[in-house]
């Protein structure tokens, strides 16, 4: 199954955990068979990945999962400006990275995944995330700030979650 | 931080999604904006980290298995030669009804299509196997040089067409060095250029009839980007982004 991997790495980021991301890459799967014929020619990658986002959105509504849902607005969501100190002092060991791109909300994880795990290019990333190409481009530069941001805070303590 | 410079060209920049002349622009901006070096420096570091820490996270088997069990329900039952198939028999249907939906999944209704994609995955295999086989330690370049004018007479004599070698330092891509190499039983001249901290292997075929050209893909984590140009068959292969090897495809296809 072609982009299988892509597929699950999506959801298992969005969804942030297996189980979930086993059952909805499954359906996303079963969606894309079926509606095969909206599809005629282009990005198959992209084309695959928009479902499963869309499944994974759907997935977190249905299940009432607490976090923040609302889609990224530039006019609310000015962007802030980084101090050079508190940029040397991030941690990035594999641990906390993984903590701190959970902990990001759920628009701004997909679009990292997408970007940095996935390797897409601005337009795969519009494509998949309907979007405009100028909303995922300030969406990233948010969404890298706010990543850093995580990683200079202090360790919280608790479980990590599995990966 | 005091830079006016919009946070997002800055980004554009690291992604290399400007165009040539937008690149060159900010980097003659970067050279008077310590501001924005540093942020790029904190972006390079945040990268790194992310490739460093592993957190792909690939289906397991057991997804691949359900798949392979649930797609083929959701389709036409395939018709069955025996009316009491064996178990082996069975899978063997699945499977083939699996690739069917596979070739469907790509948006391809035709066998033809499906053959074509499988041309390309193993096209892909070879060129992912020989781009990784290049990264074993001292197997990367036969030539060092960054000189253009010292890779490209190294070849002289050892393979039977002269490659056209380019170093594109000035566009982010500079050359390493070069050494031969053999795809698919064909010669290559694989030429080696540094990306940011990767490597990018561009393999230089002579164009064969059926060859594919304008192509690209993503396999194991690798990209492939491939074109044809004045008789050759380039394939740059790299881990780094799409949009890098498409970059260098472009410089390429400048005159």
């Amino acid at each position: 199954m072609p982009h299988r991997d892509a597929a699950y790495n999506l959801a298992r980021w969005i969804l942030r955990g297996r189980a979930q991301a086993e059952d909805v890459t499954q359906e996303a799967f079963l969606r894309a068979y079926r509606s095969f014929g909206a599809f005629q020619t282009g990005n198959a990658r992209a084309w695959l990945l928009q479902i499963v986002r869309n499944c994974c959105f759907t997935w977190l509504q249905q299940n009432h999962v607490a976090e923040e849902m609302t889609e990224f607005d530039e006019q609310t969501m000015p962007p802030k400006t980084e101090d050079p100190e508190s940029l040397a002092m991030a941690t990035y060991d594999r641990e906390r990275l993984q903590r701190a791109l959970e902990d990001l909300p759920a628009h701004f994880r997909e679009i990292i995944v997408l970007r940095e795990l996935e390797g897409c290019s601005y337009k795969e990333i519009a494509a998949i995330t309907t979007r405009p190409i100028g909303t995922v481009m300030s969406a990233l530069a948010r969404a890298r700030q706010q990543l850093r941001t995580l990683l200079t805070e202090p360790v919280p303590k608790g479980a990590s979650r599995d990966l | 931080m005091t830079c006016d410079l919009s946070q997002t060209r800055l980004h554009a920049y690291f992604d290399g999604e400007l165009d040539a002349m937008g690149a060159a622009e900010f980097e003659r901006h970067l050279e008077s904006c310590p501001d924005c070096e540093t942020r790029l420096a904190a972006e390079e570091k945040l990268r790194s980290a992310l490739a460093g820490a592993q957190l792909y996270a690939r289906a397991p088997e057991n997804l691949r298995k359900n798949l392979l069990i649930s797609l083929p329900k959701a389709a036409v039952p395939p018709p069955l030669k025996d009316p009491k198939p064996s178990a082996a028999e069975s899978w063997r249907w699945l499977a083939i009804a699996a690739s069917v939906i596979l070739a469907l999944l790509l948006g391809t209704q035709y066998m033809e299509k499906l053959n074509r994609h499988l041309q390309q995955q193993a096209m892909a295999a070879v060129i992912v196997d020989a781009h990784l086989r290049s990264l074993q330690p001292g197997h990367l370049e036969d030539v060092i040089s960054t000189d253009q004018h010292t890779v490209k007479p190294w070849f002289d004599g050892k393979i039977d067409f002269a490659p056209p070698v380019r170093d594109f330092a000035n566009d982010g891509f500079p050359l390493v060095g070069g050494r031969l190499d053999v795809l698919e039983g064909r010669s290559a001249a694989a030429l080696v250029y540094g990306r940011r901290k990767h490597i990018v292997n561009v393999f230089v075929t002579k164009t064969q009839p059926g060859d594919a050209s304008d192509r690209s893909g993503e396999l194991q984590g690798y990209h492939w980007v491939a074109w044809q140009q004045n008789g050759f068959t380039f394939t740059a292969v790299s881990d780094t982004a799409y949009a890098d090897l498409d970059q260098l495809k472009q410089l390429f296809l400048a005159p």
